[in-house]
């Protein structure tokens, strides 16, 4: 084995984990070939696009431009650890209403991002939305369609509280 | 060939509805499986070396000390490479051979020239670090005028010049018309290199069992049977033995047709370890090398109109710059000859094509596939006419528009349109577009400063197309591929669950819904109950998946003709236990009855009559075979074969779509920012099938307009390196550029297709571009700038507002 491997521990959708990782490797890579959760696509690793956004720590990253062992010690959160068991979280539920994807490929990070917007601004206006929304390309939908469901989400999520 | 004419559906239950997507439950939990998801074991990963030159021989590859890293498999050259594979599939018919690694020479700048393959993508990386190229540079073709120059260095020897196409397609009394023109309108137009560039690269899994000599791929390919059969001669291997599995696809518009050179690396680099070996393109590898970059045209075009302002003819001579390879020949530059005329009574046309070959990355097809471009020129010219003339836009294009009365409509091309109306599709869109008001508005900033400009285009989507296409601008007579079929099965269990089985994947759209709500159409049953599913080649029907706007019209036309296989068996097992005449039978609520008696001793429900089908022989009519399924395979609707002398080049794209867009655009002249005020967008694509997901597809189509017109540009620099190769330097909208769009309907069914419907996935690229280019230009009408170069940058802007 690769002397420079490490072990690094994180808590991943509230779910402790290990992976023995070279300092080079991506968090991307870690999440996706190491613990599985391949719902986080890669659509540049050049750090642009924004589809491979997770959240570490409570904050948005792009896992892309992180080092697994960056990660170490963090809780992460993914596509993966939206829904429950069986529904779909109300951002998810929002998109699906007013289809907010098409290809679906950059919806992972999507949703992501918008948690993250929703929860430091509860009542986004449209303006707020599209800007909070402008790191993450879609190349499908033109963004109206994402930007309803974060609108209408922001309603429901703004009702539970 | 046959037209299939009906009458338009009527009373439809499910056709229509608003309903949400199936598809999107397991995309939204991130359960979907791409292709870089998947994973088999001993799987190996390859990654690929790059030219940095855009035009070099290549003197030497090494490869020793790559092959010598630990984890690392196999290190191949493009001569090596050509020892296990062929060169790549072409279907143009000059010689211009591509290979998925080049052999002794790189034509542009980002063409492999070497790849590892290794137990880790990082590996493998690692190993290209360590391979050495030596390229003894050649004078690079940057710019297609200059290539086209006798003189210049050549793409491709054995060609001997580097305008490897050239043509002129005339069509009707062209001289005659412009000479008894009372007016011409010029224009030299120039529209820019953009690409596909989905958020999804491509890639390959490919596994090969040596012992059966099988290959089995699992791929973003979205044409797959096509595919299948084109890539065998590249990967060596006969179609039957190739198996390709359908795969989620993360968006494609046109670059995953085939992904040739992704598969032909991961399926030779399988035969070669005889392990499972995968290739994802990475960011840099698509924007460079994906082949699925759109036109690059200059036009020299003409508009000739009498003295009433009615167009008579129009004219374009087109310089092409195709780069370095020839995939698809001229199809971009045919298939615009599908609505050379646009949506106007234009009685002559000509289009000249020179195709010129350079050091870049070959077109392919992106979204629109050449017919956008044909859009925006003749919008260009409109616009152009209006202006020389002193007539208003929209009046100078409804005094132009065909009329209702006039289709079905041959076209001087030979094309047919199949139905429309299109006066009432621009009232449409006046009634909503509140111009008088904008005008104000525009007249009320220019006093304080603000640029407001109005854009108001009028144009084709010609959906559905005919392989014809392909092959006509080649001279003839020579008789092609004359069809582009699509089939489904559905399969009726023992217990009455409905299945239903596609042979072309997921590529965005919504296969799945419309599938269903067209199947739930047709056997009277509700949608959500349908299991639906994709087959690979191996187990497939003809197919060859979404291109051209075709799948809804094909997928309907699929869905009707298998449904009518196990309606027609189905009333016959119920006619027979209820003793009555097939005839009189009707299906409704989920069983088969007695025309209008709701008597339920006289129906028998669907999975009675499955279990019947299945397993009990002694209740079937005598003779009859059990099981309860239907195949069908839908041709295209209706082609005509070119004329040998291709004055008249056949029906070809003969479902066609229009629209209408209006523009409202603010224009900041000192950062060269365009805002918009206003966007509507009015499609006539027949009858809806799923309104939400029509919608998302013109929304889609227009944000890709928007970004052709004012940012999506691959440039090169002087000695021809790409400078787009990645998202920083490829500017595509961001949700921040990309205004609300207000989206209507006019419902003009197809004579041609099952329920009169036509496509719509390509209508708002390809008549955004027009309007956002009318309106910036508007807007800009105080310091006489004349918009004939896309994209329309801030600096250029800033530099009309500035001079």
């Amino acid at each position: 084995m690769n002397p420079t491997v490490r072990t690094i521990e994180l808590t991943v959708n509230g779910r402790r984990r290990h992976a023995a990782v070279e300092p080079r490797r991506l968090l991307s890579d870690c999440l996706r070939e190491d613990l599985g959760l391949t719902g986080t696509n890669l659509g540049c690793e050049q750090g642009v696009c924004g589809s491979c956004t997770v959240s570490v720590d409570g904050s948005t990253v792009r896992s892309c431009l992180m080092f697994a062992v960056q990660a170490d010690g963090s809780d992460v959160r993914t596509v993966e650890g939206l829904a429950g068991d069986s529904a779909l979280d109300p951002v998810q539920a929002a998109f699906w209403e007013h289809q907010g994807l098409q290809c679906g490929f950059c919806t992972p990070g999507m949703l992501m991002t918008a948690h993250e917007l929703l929860e430091r601004n509860p009542t986004p206006d449209e303006e707020e939305t599209r800007e909070a929304l402008s790191g993450n390309l879609c190349r499908c939908t033109g963004y109206q369609h994402i930007v309803d469901a974060v609108q209408a989400a922001s309603r429901e999520v703004g009702h539970g509280r | 060939m046959a037209v299939d004419e009906h009458a338009p559906t009527t009373g439809v239950r499910w056709i229509g509805r608003d309903l949400k997507r199936r598809e999107d439950p397991a995309l939204l939990t991130g359960a979907a499986t791409f292709v870089n998801d998947f994973a088999l074991p001993g799987m190996l990963h390859a990654a690929v070396l790059r030219s940095p030159h855009a035009h070099a021989r290549i003197t030497a590859v090494r490869t020793e000390r790559a092959r010598e890293l630990e984890g690392v498999v196999a290190v191949l050259t493009g001569r090596e490479l050509a020892e296990v594979i062929e060169a790549l599939p072409r279907f143009c018919a000059e010689e211009v051979v591509e290979h998925a690694v080049a052999v002794d020479k790189v034509r542009y700048a980002g063409e492999a020239v070497a790849v590892a393959v290794a137990e880790t993508r990082y590996l493998a990386e690692d190993a290209l670090d360590l391979v050495d190229v030596s390229y003894a540079p050649l004078p690079p073709l940057v710019d297609m005028v200059a290539a086209a120059d006798p003189g210049a260095a050549l793409v491709h020897e054995n060609l001997g010049t580097n305008v490897v196409f050239e043509k002129t397609f005339t069509h009707g009394d062209v001289e005659g018309d412009f000479a008894r023109a009372a007016h011409v309108v010029h224009r030299t137009l120039r529209w820019p290199r953009a690409m596909a560039a989905p958020m999804e690269p491509a890639g390959a899994v490919c596994a090969f069992d040596r012992a059966r000599g099988r290959l089995d791929v699992h791929s973003n390919s979205n044409m797959l049977n096509f595919a299948a059969w084109v890539l065998s001669a590249t990967l060596n291997l006969p179609p039957e033995q190739i198996d390709f599995h359908p795969m989620y696809t993360g968006g494609s518009f046109g670059s995953k047709h085939l992904p040739a050179k992704a598969i032909a690396i991961a399926g030779a680099l399988a035969q070669a370890t005889g392990r499972p070996v995968k290739f994802m393109e990475d960011r840099a590898d698509n924007l460079l090398a994906n082949d699925a970059q759109g036109p690059d045209r200059l036009y020299q075009s003409a508009l000739a109109l009498d003295a009433d302002g009615r167009f008579l003819s129009v004219r374009h001579d087109v310089m092409d710059d195709y780069g370095a390879y020839f995939i698809f020949a001229v199809a971009g530059n045919t298939n615009a000859m599908a609505q050379t005329t646009g949506p106007y009574a234009i009685g002559s046309c000509e289009t000249a094509v020179r195709a010129v070959l350079t050091n870049k990355n070959q077109q392919g097809v992106y979204r629109g596939a050449g017919s956008d471009v044909g859009n925006w020129a003749l919008e260009r010219l409109v616009d152009a006419a209006a202006e020389d003339l002193g007539i208003d836009g929209v009046e100078l294009r409804r005094r132009n528009l065909l009329r209702p009365d006039q289709f079905p409509h041959k076209i001087p091309t030979g094309n047919l349109y199949d139905s429309g109306d299109y006066p009432a599709v621009l009232d449409k869109a006046l009634a909503h577009a509140e111009l008088e008001f904008w005008r104000a508005e525009q007249a009320r900033g220019r006093g304080q400063g603000r640029y407001i400009g109005i854009g108001v285009a009028t144009a084709q989507q010609r959906s559905t197309y005919s392989s014809t296409e392909f092959w006509f601008h080649n001279p003839g007579p020579f008789v092609g591929m004359s069809t582009t079929a699509e089939s489904v099965r559905i399969g009726i269990g023992p217990t009455g669950g409905v299945s239903v089985t596609m042979f072309s994947p997921f590529w965005g759209n919504s296969p799945e819904t419309v599938v269903a709500q067209l199947v739930a159409e047709e056997l009277q049953i509700d949608p959500e109950t349908i299991s639906i599913g994709y087959d690979s080649t191996a187990h497939g029907l003809p197919s060859a998946g979404p291109g051209g706007s075709r799948m809804t019209v094909m997928l309907s036309g699929a869905v009707r003709g298998a449904a009518a296989k196990v309606r027609e068996k189905m009333l016959q097992i119920a006619a027979h236990q209820l003793e009555a005449s097939p005839e009189d039978m009707e299906l409704a609520d989920g069983a088969v009855r007695v025309r209008g008696v709701a008597d339920p001793a006289r129906a028998i429900s669907i999975a009675d009559i499955g279990m019947k089908a299945y397993w009990y022989k002694a209740d079937l009519p005598d003779g009859m075979e059990s099981g309860l399924e239907g195949s069908f395979t839908y041709d295209h609707p209706y082609t005509t074969l070119p004329s040998d002398d291709r004055t008249d080049l056949g029906v070809f794209y003969p479902v066609m779509g229009h629209g209408v867009h209006v523009a409202v655009v603010e224009v900041d002249v000192e950062t060269g920012h365009v805002h918009f005020l206003k966007y509507l967008a009015v499609h006539d694509v027949g009858t809806v099938v799923n309104p939400r997901s029509l919608a998302g597809q013109i929304r889609g189509g227009i944000a890709q307009g928007l970004g052709v017109t004012l940012m999506e540009h691959v440039r090169h620099d002087a000695e021809g390196h790409a400078l787009s190769g990645s998202f920083e330097e490829y500017l595509m909208p961001l949700a921040s550029d990309v205004p609300t769009v207000e989206v209507l309907h006019h419902e003009t069914p197809s004579p041609f297709t099952a329920h009169g419907v036509k496509g719509g996935g390509e209508g708002g690229r390809m008549i955004a571009p027009c309007a956002i280019t009318t309106a910036v230009e508007d807007a800009l009408r105080p310091f006489g700038a004349r918009v004939d170069a896309l994209p329309i940058t801030p600096d250029q802007i800033v530099a009309w507002a500035h001079p």
